[in-house]
């Protein structure tokens, strides 16, 4: 047994500041494990939210050492101990209290989404035929379980806070699962290059790199979405020959 | 349309450099910048130098292809006359601007000089020196859009780049004039030139999406889905291809130049 400082933000959206919390720490232990242990030894009141502590619910997003990772995922084992570990909420949301933020908005945003709206059945019986390799160009968007970790370091919203202009990685990635999927009808193209605002993406890949589940969410995600928008809005060729169509 | 409304966030926005992360954040974006500082410098340089561009069967990639200049390499002929004598003149300047709009307009450097050179944002999580952010969605950015275009040019290139390839193949006798075939390792050079290059522009982005990314059932074009996967493959490591055909295409110069002028020897292997 060895023990840890742990610099935890407290407070809620009138202020707060950062506490130090000195705890022992074993092997094997996540963030989190230490969370709720400074929890029921020294601070009863810290509020922190969490679920499955298996990396699969997206509940205890928060920003460990300045990076924005799930508490649950993250060892211990792969942080510098020999200073204080910095947990406080994720900067992009409306802060509750302590290490708990307010993610409705990311809800909002989902509402505003056009929804699947398939072709009709293929079969008699109401069903569709769909080729597999159809279906596994957008499997991979599928794994994603709304830690909100890519909208939290998104600089668009984290810094510039156009929270009302961009709809936000994780939001590009579900246009991209729909307006993708082999038998969505629907069209979204507009809707992306206005409301969602697309085209404030610069390509950091800060997203992809945060994303707990890995999705390849700038190369297989937003920028086929960007190329999408191309097609329709600024490529003069493809407007041509459509128009041949 | 229902408009979300305002998030009011209590925090504020950290200011240029500001970050509680612990890491040497900075590591990358500043060797990012070293990359395109000397890249970008070298080749200005180059472009102007209109000198030691071609050695024997060799022809520096920053002049390929020659529209006009000097060289044997010339496709149309000589420096035009009707060239304004004010203005210097290299046959780099008639080409270098296409390759170098395919790579401005590049979606992996894009995202790299947005961060390296323009701070927007200098790493993740760590605060910017604006407030204001347009991002690529109106002027001047936007026009970033165009980068299909420059890809079709890029593989024009690889097209004269591979030709150039096939002459470095054909060695002339200086005291009898005949010409025969042989492999140097400028052709080894200029032939690896081409192989970084095509991986780097066959992994493009805007190409994965032409050649099939843009259809939602790819399964029943399989023509479309063969040409999909080959780019998706090289398009998973675009930015290792970038890099390294960058740096090869920067030594291909060097090294024609350095045989043109003297200072070093091109060996014959074959």
């Amino acid at each position: 047994m060895s023990s840890a400082t742990f610099r935890i933000w407290r407070g809620n959206a009138e202020g707060g500041a950062f506490e130090d919390y000195t705890t022992e720490v074993s092997e094997g232990m996540v963030v989190l494990d230490a969370v709720h242990q400074i929890q029921a030894e020294k601070a009863n009141d810290l509020a922190v939210r969490w679920n499955c502590k298996a990396g699969k619910c997206g509940s205890c997003s928060a920003e460990v050492n300045g990076n924005p990772k799930l508490m649950c995922m993250t060892r211990l084992n792969s942080l510098p101990l020999d200073e204080p570990v910095t947990i406080e909420p994720m900067q992009t949301f409306p802060l509750i209290r302590d290490l708990v933020t307010d993610v409705s908005w990311n809800h909002e945003v989902k509402q505003r989404i056009k929804k699947f709206r398939p072709r009709d059945p293929d079969a008699p019986d109401g069903s569709w035929r769909v080729d597999q390799y159809d279906v596994e160009r957008v499997q991979e968007f599928r794994k994603c379980i709304e830690c909100f970790l890519c909208q939290d370091v998104c600089h668009v919203l984290r810094d510039h806070r156009l929270h009302d202009k961009f709809i936000g990685p994780r939001y590009l990635v579900y246009t991209a699962a729909l307006e993708m999927h082999a038998l969505d009808t629907d069209d979204r193209l507009d809707d992306l290059a206005n409301e969602h605002g697309v085209g404030y993406c610069n390509i950091t890949k800060c997203c992809t790199k945060v994303c707990p589940e890995e999705i390849t969410i700038t190369d297989n995600a937003i920028i086929p979405l960007k190329e999408r928008v191309v097609d329709r809005m600024y490529d003069p060729l493809t407007k041509m020959l459509r128009m041949f169509r | 349309m229902e408009q979300v409304q305002p998030v009011q966030i209590a925090a504020p926005v950290r200011g240029w450099g500001q970050t509680m992360r612990r890491d040497r954040w900075w590591l990358q974006p500043f060797a990012v910048f070293l990359g395109l500082a000397t890249a970008i410098t070298y080749m200005t340089w180059a472009a102007f130098q209109g000198e030691f561009y071609h050695f024997g069967p060799y022809l520096s990639p920053l002049y390929s292809p020659e529209l006009l200049g000097g060289s044997p390499h010339s496709l149309f002929g000589p420096q035009p006359g009707w060239w304004p004598g004010f203005l210097p003149f290299s046959p780099a300047f008639l080409i270098l601007w296409a390759p170098a709009g395919f790579r401005v307009t590049c979606y992996y450097y894009r995202g790299a000089y947005y961060k390296a050179m323009w701070a927007d944002p200098s790493s993740c999580a760590v605060g910017e020196p604006r407030s204001t952010f347009l991002g690529e969605n109106s002027f001047p950015l936007i026009i970033q859009n165009i980068h299909r275009y420059f890809m079709y040019l890029a593989l024009l290139f690889l097209v004269f780049l591979t030709y150039d390839v096939w002459n470095a193949l054909w060695f002339e006798d200086a005291a009898t004039g005949v010409v025969s075939f042989g492999i140097g390792v400028g052709t080894l050079v200029l032939a690896m030139n081409v192989v970084l290059l095509g991986s780097y522009s066959l992994g493009c982005h805007s190409l994965r999406h032409l050649v099939g990314g843009r259809h939602d059932r790819i399964a029943g074009l399989p023509l479309q889905r063969s040409c999909y996967d080959c780019v998706s493959g090289f398009n998973r490591r675009h930015m290792l291809y970038a890099w390294m055909s960058l740096a090869w295409v920067t030594f291909s110069d060097v090294y024609v130049r350095l045989c043109a002028m003297g200072i070093w020897t091109d060996f014959r292997l074959l």
